[in-house]
């Protein structure tokens, strides 16, 4: 017994930055941003807390599913930081939706969705939950370097949310990690020890983008065929890809490799820029509630990220 | 088939350079490919040559990258 995906809910700041705000005080135009990236905009917690969208994406979710939040056995939320170091961000979630079922995080960076969907699906095989919420909840703003163009352009916050019951659904899934801390970090927040002899740095993100541009494209073509194969499928099963949206030219790349046609990769990111693991229970909910899986027999989703980190699996679908 | 041949053919599947002819002396920027061309280039030729190429060395023209895959396989560039 695994699982089916019952409903999904997403929710973006309502602040939107466009590429021309941000050349108003980093040298950089909507141009090179455009082509580089394939991001025109992004959303940005200004004024609400993070809780204030994983709320709304969750609600939505569970409305959208017709659970109750008194039915949850299990609530995970997958981000890189919630609101607090600590709690876990998925029990501040669970003290607003008023459930009264465990709650957890896990940190995948931005394959953190697929890993919390692997969790999911042990919880499922062991019996031990009937109703699971997966909320992925990320706030990158406040981990991006304001000051450094090559970063602080590519990112922009979100929440999305699926609500699992049993059943069937997941065909495959894969999840990896290849110890890497070099190429893509945030160091920790310092706090105040009066002992500690070591020199902080900023708790802000580090990346060398091309070798996580190479990392990216070459994990997406492996983990997709990888899914695919063990789903029984070929890729021409596939109605859509869906890929973490981290750079639209990443995309590209992979489905021109994959020689699938960029009409079967779904993206936002022209709207959203890359909000790390949330990116892609949004597209989903975005698929879902524009009618376009009603139709759909199966989805492969794709995410790689921080760690490094990679996820993917291939889902039957159906109108969730 | 030559390198450059070869070369030619991954470039016209990734979609890249356009009608420019290309020769050894022909740039990169004359191309209009671009940092994130180049490295998916990189990563193409690495498939169809079988070879790694350094991440830190971009090449300028179509030349300094053909003689660098000559170097890797022991081919005549
Ligand atoms: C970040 C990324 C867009 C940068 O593209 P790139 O082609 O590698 O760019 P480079 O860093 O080589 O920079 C190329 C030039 O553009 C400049 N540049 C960088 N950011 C710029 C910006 N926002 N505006 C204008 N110019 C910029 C650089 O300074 C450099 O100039 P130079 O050639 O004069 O030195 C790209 O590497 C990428 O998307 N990588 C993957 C990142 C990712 O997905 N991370 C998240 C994973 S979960």
């Amino acid at each position: 017994m695994s699982f089916t995906v019952l409903g999904t809910g997403s929710k973006l700041p309502d602040t939107v930055v466009t590429n021309d705000d941000l050349a108003t005080f980093l040298d950089t135009s909507d141009e090179w941003i455009t082509t580089r990236t394939g991001i025109h905009r992004r959303h940005v917690l200004k004024q609400e807390k993070l809780i204030d969208l994983a709320t709304v994406a969750a609600k939505n979710a569970l409305k959208n599913s017709g659970v109750t939040a008194d039915e949850l056995d299990l609530i995970l939320c997958s981000t890189i930081q919630g609101d607090y170091v600590s709690p876990a961000f998925a029990c501040v979630v669970q003290k607003e939706l008023g459930a009264t079922c465990p709650a957890f995080d896990v940190n995948a960076g931005c394959s953190g969705f697929i890993y919390a969907l692997d969790v999911a699906d042990g919880y499922f095989a062991r019996g031990r939950a009937k109703k699971v919420l997966i909320i992925a909840a990320e706030a990158m703003t406040r981990f991006t370097n304001w000051q450094d163009r090559s970063t602080c352009v590519l990112f922009g916050d979100g929440c999305g949310a699926v609500v699992l019951g049993e059943g069937d659904d997941l065909l495959s899934i894969k999840i990896t990690a290849e110890g890497n801390f070099e190429a893509l970090n945030i160091p920790h927040t310092q706090g105040n020890c009066p002992y500690t002899e070591l020199d902080g740095k900023e708790s802000v993100l580090h990346m060398d983008g091309q070798s996580v541009f190479k990392f990216a494209v070459s994990s997406i073509c492996r983990d997709i065929k990888d899914v695919t194969q063990a789903a029984g499928l070929t890729l021409d099963d596939l109605d859509y890809m869906v890929l973490h949206q981290a750079n639209y030219r990443i995309m590209e790349s992979a489905a021109r490799r994959l020689k699938i046609s960029m009409d079967r990769v779904p993206s936002i990111i022209h709207e959203t820029g890359n909000m790390s693991s949330a990116c892609i229970p949004i597209v989903l909910d975005q698929l879902n509630r524009s009618g376009k899986l009603v139709n759909s027999r199966y989805i492969a989703l794709a995410g790689f990220g921080s760690g490094f980190t990679t996820g993917a699996c291939v889902l039957r679908c159906h109108k969730f | 088939m030559t390198i450059l041949e070869r070369l030619k053919k991954v470039m016209e599947e990734q979609n890249v350079g356009g009608d420019v002819e290309i020769t050894m002396d022909t740039t990169f920027e004359e191309l209009e490919i671009d940092s994130l061309d180049l490295v998916d280039l990189t990563m193409n030729c690495e498939d169809e040559f079988g070879i790694e190429l350094d991440p830190d060395s971009a090449p300028k023209t179509i030349g300094e990258l053909v003689e660098k895959i000559a170097e890797l396989t022991g081919e005549e560039a």
